[in-house]
């Protein structure tokens, strides 16, 4: 009980603070609708290219940039970690009674929720646009929850990063390298089929794609929910991993206190 | 160990990495409800002291007691009994100094009305109450660190850690911090301060330690302290760039009443005597008969700087200047 507690607290200070910068808000809301209308405007022919399938190119995109907008959004989770051990906040926590999984899970909760705010105004604008969504509410809540499940994921290794290197320009550097190429190896953009074969057998191990594909398949006519239930299960076995890997991050920097 | 003391350590110690023994060996207790300091120059432990007994870190040997809880064998009783201001303070700068107060009372199991009632009397027990609604951003160095101290007493503990808590205040700032700590300990808090300022700590601690590279050197009340230094200081600035300490001791070894002779390395001659003023002019004649020019002589009452050069066998300042070039060093903020 008293995690839950604390890691509401943490969330509500979080949440805050992003509350307060108008700015991180009005971009944050901002790009994934130029993600949107950019590349729906920029690769609208490939739906002419024999064997795409769909005929409507914001349909097919809508999913892959609620996922990403999740995914980028989530690569930045360590950053205000840095911000809070330089300032001497985590220390200031864990020599108090505070449970130490909330100083994680608070940061992840909070950005589960903006992820899910932006999640369904992307939503909601493609289908503004011209999409239209086949299992209407159950299919949009899927997509929302493997996009956090990815971000989440993405949030802990992140956290775990920061807490390992506390350098932004690492941290930064780091996010930068894995961000665009993780979301072009995927069906973000282009259908499987037209994808270099190398790439389809890369695409296979990326958690984005999993994503992409079950978020996608979700809000389709005639969803396979076979596939989407083991493509949501990769993504909590990965989000598993990376939360054991964010844990051990806190330890490691616990003992080099 | 004593049940009435608040803090025990006994035989701390702790290296970072292979060059640096932070604590080597301290030991030291603390009364209920007394004022006690650690004093030394940057780099001597302190630091590490005070993350050691507020769970922060492991010590690689000993044991040390906070609150009659054991740090290594119950802290979470320990975090749940103290309050801590840590040298990087540890606010929420996007946050206002209530939110702040609201968040550290609710981790430690307050909410309600009754935590409320609290940081509204804590920001009007710190000169905060117009202020508290403010992004702490905005806020200034020493209004800053009278949050940081509201912050550690939300929850009423029963031991607070200070770590050095005026350190970058200017004067007037820093005088007004040594009134609210003086009245904190007027209140039967036990007080654990870590300074480097020699003032400060016989301004408010009622006994204090000094501390060296890792070891508590003395102890004692600070009157006490200089009191063990019989006579007065004299302290002699040396013109001639040649002097070495050889010459110089056999020099002064014919003047009566003279003891605890060191140069330091900024060719000032410390001793002391039991008459200073009387002994002065006998140095002198000893120093020129060695033909050792003088630049100037001071002549005082004992201050803690002397009791720190009686038990360390340096200067404050020399024992800063060493720790500025030791092998780089984590210490506070990381």
């Amino acid at each position: 009980m008293k995690a839950l507690r604390d890691t509401r607290h943490m969330t509500v200070r979080h949440l805050m603070a992003l509350w307060r910068q108008p700015w991180w808000i009005a971009v944050s809301l901002v790009q994934p609708v130029i993600w949107l209308l950019l590349f729906g405007a920029l690769f609208k022919s490939v739906t002419d290219i024999p064997g795409f399938g769909s005929t409507n190119y914001i349909q097919f995109l809508a999913p892959g940039v609620v996922v990403m907008t999740a995914f980028f959004g989530a690569g930045w989770t360590g950053m205000p970690v840095i911000d809070d051990i330089n300032r001497g906040v985590i220390d200031r926590f864990l020599v108090s009674p505070v449970r130490r999984g909330s100083l994680i899970s608070g940061r992840l909760a909070s950005s589960a929720l903006t992820t899910a705010i932006q999640s369904v105004i992307i939503v909601i604008l493609a289908l503004i646009v011209g999409a239209s969504f086949s299992n209407s509410i159950l299919g949009v809540v899927v997509l929302i929850a493997v996009s956090v499940l990815l971000g989440s994921a993405f949030g802990c290794l992140s956290i775990g990063l920061a807490l390992l290197v506390r350098r932004e320009e690492t941290l930064i550097a780091t996010v930068q390298f894995l961000l665009l190429p993780l979301s072009f190896v995927s069906v973000t953009f282009m259908q499987k089929d037209l994808m270099p074969d190398w790439m389809q057998t890369v695409s296979k191990f990326n958690p984005l794609n999993w994503a992409v594909e079950a978020g996608r398949s979700a809000v389709n006519p005639d969803p396979s929910w076979g596939a989407i239930a083991g493509k949501t299960g990769l993504l909590v076995a990965f989000l598993c991993l990376c939360g054991a890997f964010a844990v051990r991050a806190f330890r490691t920097y616990q003992r080099a206190v | 160990m004593n049940g009435a003391d608040a803090i025990e350590a006994v035989d701390l110690k702790k290296a970072y990495g292979e060059d640096v023994q932070a604590l080597d060996g301290l030991t030291f207790s603390v009364p209920a409800g007394t004022v006690f300091g650690l004093l030394g120059p940057n780099g001597a432990g302190k630091s590490t002291t005070v993350k050691v007994l507020t769970t922060l870190a492991h010590p690689d040997e000993g044991a040390a007691r906070v609150a009659g809880f054991d740090v290594l064998g119950e802290p979470a009783r320990v975090r749940e009994s103290i309050g801590v201001v840590s040298q990087a303070g540890g606010l929420d700068q996007e946050a206002t100094g209530r939110e702040n107060l609201r968040l550290q009372g609710q981790v430690f199991g307050m909410g309600g009305k009754a935590l409320e009632a609290r940081i509204d009397e804590l920001l009007g027990q710190f000169g905060l109450a117009d202020a508290g609604d403010r992004l702490v951003r905005e806020y200034s160095g020493g209004m800053r660190r009278r949050l940081d101290v509201a912050q550690a007493l939300v929850h009423k503990p029963r031991v607070l850690f200070l770590d050095e808590p005026t350190t970058g205040l200017d004067p007037e700032v820093r005088s007004e911090m040594w009134e609210e700590i003086g009245r904190l300990a007027s209140e039967g808090l036990t007080v654990l301060l870590t300074t480097h300022y020699l003032e400060e700590a016989d301004k408010l601690a009622a006994r204090l330690a000094i501390v060296d590279k890792g070891r508590v050197v003395a102890e004692g009340t600070p009157d006490g302290l200089k009191r063990e230094l019989r006579g007065d200081a004299i302290h002699v600035e040396l013109g001639s760039e040649s002097a070495d300490e050889a010459t110089i001791r056999e020099a002064l070894a014919r003047v009566d009443g003279l003891d605890q002779i060191i140069y330091d390395e900024n060719r000032v001659l410390h001793a002391r005597a039991e008459d200073g003023a009387r002994t002065v002019p006998a140095v002198l004649a000893a120093l020129e008969g060695a033909a050792l020019a003088v630049g100037s002589v001071t002549v005082a009452r004992p201050s803690l700087d002397d009791v720190y050069l009686r038990f360390a066998g340096r200067t404050f300042g020399a024992a800063e200047a060493d720790d500025r070039e030791r092998p780089a060093q984590r210490k506070g903020a990381h």
